[in-house]
């Protein structure tokens, strides 16, 4: 029982050019598991979060979690945005409070507002409840998206460059943050990572997958972490395993020409 | 709209509070920076009218018939003492004749304001809505609205009313434009979230639609009624009737009371800055403050 991607295919058609972004990927994730999509921009990995998230249908192949095929968005898998997305008229609460109702209708209200409050709570933020996303600082807006998305108890949690935006003191504390959430406050079993850092992939993620612009295969390889968890990110990187993985990351990623910046 | 927009607007609440109070002399310091700038927002304001008035007087000198600013403040005194005498229906105060021009504008504006709302909304929320109905109102739009007065006099056979739908359809279009244009460009991640949790028609309307359309819906209603300020003394012109200030400005003339008339065009200036001001407050109010990475 996991999320698997099939034989994948997506292309986009922009004024009579099209560019085919994801071309065949196919990819397995167990529960338990936390997988990081890496690569330059425009190498497809958004595009194959938000297939998987359902907000973007696919040309060919097929994604499905547990079996059943994914269509559109649903309640077993949420979503973090890079730029925290949040309702700028909503209050942190009522953020976290519209989104568990909206996403599960089929709770109590009771439920719905223990689940507000436990990951409002569980990541520092029940105090600041009341503001609203203009009065409190990036981190704490997307630490509030962070507990919007565990809120809903999804199985699957889809992530887009979550901490890009920050700088990075904060972005060290959610990355810890996160890892607690997913590990000992949430039943959430996959979490789907993209990111622009080779630490941070390193860091986190069980697996990497190193995705590539054409016109060859999008997934170029996939890379197994074997750090033992908990993982301490000053002393991770002495060990020899976190060494090689880094330099086969900046291997990959190097060797792989960048396309224009535009992209 | 020149003098308040040099006015500083930034009134967004300090992110964290402060560390500690400034002290005395920063604050006192900071206070006589802020009158200095209201001094000197009011200073140029004075100028400008000296200006002004300067070129009127040049022209009151070489047109003996115009009055001059003297003339002109001092019958408006005298009718703003008795701004709400009642002789008769063709005799009424100035006061009496502003109130019938804002009923008539505050009528139309209202009704207009109904039925573009909703209707932009629609046209922002669905392309088909969109494209039913933008090519109607690209061809309507504009034909000036006091195109329409004969038709609404021949439908309501009464030209109070027909006044009042004249302002219907001036207020119509800028309402109905940009609340469509705000409903059109919610943000794509906004979209995103409420896809993403499923968001209901109903929520999506409360917490993503309408939040995101309010303030464009306000500069439409601010565009709609400065529009319908200048149309409504144009129509009462046209309508005659002994109401009305744009008929008192019409009466004035014929009976050669210039120096009564130039004194109702610059209540009529006041009076609009003062709606415009309201506006632009309400549109302050309902802004979406940026959320800043």
């Amino acid at each position: 029982m996991s999320l698997i991607v099939d034989a994948v295919r997506k292309q986009f058609v922009h004024r009579g050019s099209s560019q085919e972004v994801l071309r065949g990927v196919d990819l397995e994730v167990h529960p338990g598991e936390l997988v990081a999509l890496i690569g330059h921009s425009g190498c497809g990995k958004s595009t194959l979060l938000r297939a998987i998230g359902g907000l973007l249908p696919v040309d060919s192949g097929r994604i499905s979690l547990d079996g059943e095929a994914v269509a559109a968005p649903g309640p077993d898998r949420a979503m973090v945005f890079q730029h925290y997305s949040l309702l700028p008229r909503l209050s942190l609460l009522d953020n976290v409070r519209h989104a568990v109702r909206a996403a599960r209708p089929d709770w109590s209200r009771d439920q719905a507002e223990a689940a507000a409050e436990r990951y409002l709570t569980a990541v520092g933020l029940w105090e600041h409840r009341g503001k609203r996303p203009s009065q409190v600082s990036g981190g704490m807006q997307q630490r509030t998206a962070v507990a919007r998305a565990f809120a809903v108890e999804p199985r699957v949690l889809l992530l887009d460059e979550p901490f890009g935006a920050l700088d990075a003191l904060t972005r060290a504390r959610l990355q810890a943050q996160l890892i607690d959430l997913w590990r000992s406050e949430s039943d959430t079993e996959i979490v789907l990572m993209v990111t622009h850092g080779i630490d941070e992939a390193i860091l986190l993620a069980d697996r990497i997958v190193v995705m590539g612009n054409g016109p060859g295969p999008s997934v170029i390889d996939v890379i197994s972490v074997d750090l033992p968890r908990p993982r301490d990110r000053v002393s991770v990187i002495d060990e020899p395993a976190y060494r090689a993985v880094q330099a086969r990351l900046l291997e990959l990623l190097m060797s792989e020409a960048a396309p224009d910046a535009a992209a | 709209m020149t003098l308040l927009d040099i006015a500083p607007t930034d009134t967004l609440p300090a992110p964290l509070p402060p560390v500690s109070p400034p002290p005395a002399a920063t604050r006192r310091l900071a206070a006589g920076r802020r009158l200095r700038s209201t001094l000197a927002t009011l200073g140029w304001a004075l100028v400008g009218f000296a200006v002004v008035l300067a070129i009127w007087l040049l022209g009151a000198a070489k047109v003996p018939q115009l009055p001059t600013p003297g003339e002109t403040f001092s019958t408006l005194r005298t009718l703003l003492e008795h701004p709400f005498y009642d002789n008769g229906p063709n005799d009424k105060g100035v006061g009496l004749r502003l109130v019938t021009s804002l009923q008539r504008v505050f009528l139309g504006f209202g009704l207009a304001t109904l039925v573009g709302a909703p209707l932009g909304l629609a046209m922002g929320a669905s392309r088909r809505a969109w494209r039913a109905a933008n090519p109607v109102i690209q061809v309507l739009r504009p034909v000036s609205p006091l195109a329409w007065f004969p038709i609404w006099l021949v439908v309501f056979k009464d030209s109070a009313n027909a006044a009042v739908w004249v302002i219907f359809i001036t207020s119509l279009w800028p309402t109905l434009l940009n609340t469509a244009a705000g409903a059109a460009e919610v943000p794509e991640d906004q979209r995103d979230v409420a896809r993403v949790f499923r968001f209901g028609r109903l929520a999506y309307l409360r917490h993503v639609l309408l939040p995101n359309t309010l303030p464009s819906t306000v500069t439409g209603l601010r565009l709609s009624m400065g529009t319908a300020w200048m149309v409504i003394v144009a129509v009462e012109m046209l309508a005659g009737g002994g109401k009305g200030l744009g008929s008192y400005v019409w009466e004035q003339y014929n009976a050669l009371n210039l120096a009564a008339m130039v004194a109702a065009i610059v209540i009529i200036g006041v009076v609009g800055f003062v709606l415009d001001l309201a506006f632009l407050r309400l549109g302050r109010a309902v802004a979406i403050q940026e959320v800043t990475p």
